[in-house]
């Protein structure tokens, strides 16, 4: 094992890292500001990886594809929140797991009736495929560092919103107070529309960057929608910065626990007894990470109360 | 009494009605929905053409979508012998969904076709007067890679498949002929979509070739993030990666990758360029290996119903073990725990005109039978 294998294995785990904050920060968001459960964030997800395989497959343009992603889980966000999620607010938490269950299916199978049950296509476009040499000799591909790029710009501006705006400061007083604000007379049904319509093009855009390098196809937002409940549970309830430390955190847990755990069982074990005993453990590694994260701190890193 | 008496002359009549008529039952439990349901309407597709093709009117296909679920496949396996009173199942596809409903039904003296799935389990100590596998036993077409692999002179393979019975299999079923070095081997997570991190391993491992398998998605995700990898070491896998159903997904990724298959559509004899062309007549689309496994299942049954009357059950049996159609890969047989004994081809992906398809490109094992048939008694 060389050093510069170890750094890749560090790259991988930021992107994959980076990815889950999109998915996470917008989960978060509902969470937070509304006190929503929304286990259809994932349909979303897949919703952005089709709408951008669609486009690119009529417009070849991997930009428009990327745009269509955020435009079409962003208005099946707001559609959605409109009809269905509106009247769950008041609800308790197992009536929304069951609505937002519901919506898992009909996206699904929706999605099946429109597309079809075989996966699509979607491309790296050609300007960032292949991979780069960074300093130090490591060899990188082009769409992955992208990936990394783009996710923290996202982080960073999401920071911006919160902190600097005027949306920024109605949510974070969502999340404190929402009747107060509601009183103030800001108006919360569209605060609230706009949020997970926000949210909802987070997860769609993750889904499309995601899309390009994986398989586009029916059920594939369900386990990153776990994952990214691991997040939230380990960043703390509502918080966007817990979010980002939280899927960092478990990106490189998953990727280092995978690649280092049967290295290290291989030390004392034979190789193919430590290859199945490590990888049976790493699979578990950020659940284990979860459990010592909640010992210490009840409601997550960042969590309030 | 009298009502029990008069009931029960009832359900002699109806029993003898249906002797009578000697039609054939068959319920199909396939995966309809769901992330793998491709492979089952394949299946579905490739069975129900048979049926339309030999246009006769003694055989009932009852279909049912078991969600790549056990526990609803049990369920609709109950049902369908319950209630439903089918003399003849088939269409799973999964080997954890067969292990659940194969073992439960035979025991309960009704056949079971398989088109799709072959657990070694199944094929040893576990085999079945009443079970037959259309397709192959699990291990087969990784074995023909092995096999493939000491041929083109691949002598340090990478290897890697998910972490479950399937997997396992797998990567045993390659060492079992391979004789060169392995660089590397690598159990992931069942339904991982990312491998940047094997990816990477992989090319520090120095290997000269890298071997996988990694069914429907995962296999999609691995071919499109190794090609953009820079890596440049040849690939080589099963079928199940280079479908026809996910090769449109894979794209560029996966031109001229070998491969390992029992079937091809350009394998030279009637039946195939018969089923091939009209395949694509009904349904609009080339048939995958998964078509042609359900198109031979039924043809299968429908030449043991010439025989022998399917409530006769030695003689129906007999008549399954002859195995006497015209498969859509030529020569077929079974060996004597019912599984096949056929050629394994090497294909190659090609693209023709815009559309990923495969080639032929030769034999990797021929008259192969699977490794469990001796610890089978039957």
């Amino acid at each position: 094992m060389s050093i510069i294998l170890l750094v890749e294995q560090m790259l991988n785990g930021l992107q994959f890292g980076v990815m889950l904050f999109l998915m996470a920060a917008g989960l978060t968001l509902i969470f937070g500001v509304m006190g929503l459960i929304n286990l259809a964030h994932g349909s979303l997800y897949m919703i952005g990886a089709f709408a951008a395989a669609a486009t690119a497959a009529a417009t070849g343009s991997f930009v428009l594809a990327l745009m269509a992603s955020l435009v079409a889980a962003a208005a099946a966000g707001a559609l959605v929140e409109l009809t269905v999620i509106r009247r769950l607010y008041d609800r308790d938490h197992l009536d929304q797991v069951l609505a937002t269950f519901a919506l898992i299916l009909i996206f699904s199978e929706g999605t099946r009736w429109i597309f079809g049950s075989f996966p699509l296509f979607l491309e790296v476009p050609d300007y960032l495929s292949g991979s780069v040499t960074l300093p130090g000799g490591i060899e990188y591909p082009r769409y992955r560092l992208a990936i990394i790029m783009i996710g923290l710009a996202i982080a960073a501006g999401l920071f911006a919103l919160i902190a600097k705006t005027r949306l920024g400061i109605q949510i974070r007083a969502g999340e404190s107070d929402r009747e107060m604000i509601g009183a103030l007379g800001v108006n919360i049904a569209r605060l609230y529309t706009l949020v997970f319509a926000l949210g909802a093009a987070l997860a769609g855009f993750a889904g499309a960057l995601i899309g390009a390098i994986q398989s586009v196809q029916v059920g594939m937002g369900e386990p990153v929608l776990i994952l990214a409940f691991v997040v939230i549970v380990i960043g703390g309830i509502g918080s966007i910065k817990g979010a980002l430390v939280g899927a960092i955190l478990v990106g490189l847990t998953d990727t280092l626990g995978g690649f280092l755990l049967p290295h290290l069982f291989a030390t004392f074990m034979d190789a193919s007894a430590a290859m199945s005993v490590g990888s049976a453990l790493a699979a578990m590694s950020i659940y284990i990470l979860m459990a010592g994260v909640l010992l210490v701190r009840p409601t997550g890193l960042f969590g309030g109360k | 009494m009298k009502f029990r008496t008069f009931a029960t002359a009832i359900g002699i009549g109806v029993t003898a009605l249906a002797a009578q008529a000697e039609d054939v039952k068959v319920g199909m439990i396939t995966t309809l929905s769901g992330g793998g349901a491709g492979l089952g309407i394949d299946v579905r597709d490739g069975f129900m053409l048979a049926v339309k093709q030999a246009a006769r009117d003694d055989i009932e296909v009852v279909i049912e979508d078991d969600q790549r679920k056990p526990d609803v496949a049990v369920q609709l396996a109950d049902k369908m012998i319950q209630s439903e009173k089918v003399d003849v199942l088939t269409g799973i596809i999964w080997s954890n969904l067969a292990m659940a409903v194969i073992p439960a039904s035979v025991a309960q003296g009704k056949f079971y076709l398989s088109p799709n799935a072959g657990p070694s389990l199944l094929a040893g100590k576990g085999c079945d007067p009443n079970y037959f596998n259309v397709a192959w036993q699990n291990d087969n077409l990784h074995e023909a890679a092995g096999a493939y692999a000491n041929s083109a002179d691949l002598t340090n393979s990478f290897i890697l498949a998910p972490n479950y019975p399937a997997g396992q299999d797998a990567l045993t079923g390659y060492k079992r002929l391979y004789e060169g070095e392995l660089a590397g081997e690598i159990y992931t997570k069942l339904g991982q979509t990312d491998y940047a991190s094997e990816i990477a391993q992989i090319r520090a491992s120095g290997a000269d070739s890298v071997y996988f398998f990694l069914p429907g998605g995962m296999g999609i995700s691995f071919l499109k993030q190794y090609a953009d990898s820079g890596l440049d070491i040849p690939v080589v896998g099963p079928a199940f990666s280079f479908d026809q159903g996910i090769l449109q997904a894979v794209g560029e990724a996966a031109l001229g990758v070998r491969n390992t298959s029992q079937w091809n559509k350009d394998l030279d004899n009637a039946a195939n360029r018969a089923f091939v062309a009209s395949f694509r007549e009904e349904y609009d689309r080339l048939p995958s290996l998964y078509a042609s496994q359900g198109f031979d299942t039924a043809n299968l049954l429908m030449s043991a119903m010439d025989k022998a009357d399917v409530s006769d059950t030695e003689a129906f049996r007999a008549a399954l073990k002859e195995a006497d159609f015209d498969s859509v890969r030529g020569d077929f047989e079974f060996g004597p725990n019912h599984h096949p004994v056929q050629d394994i081809y090497v294909r190659e992906v090609i693209k023709e005109g815009d559309v990923y398809t495969n080639k032929i490109i030769g034999a990797a094992l021929e008259d192969h039978a699977d490794a469990y048939a001796d610890q089978c008694s039957m």
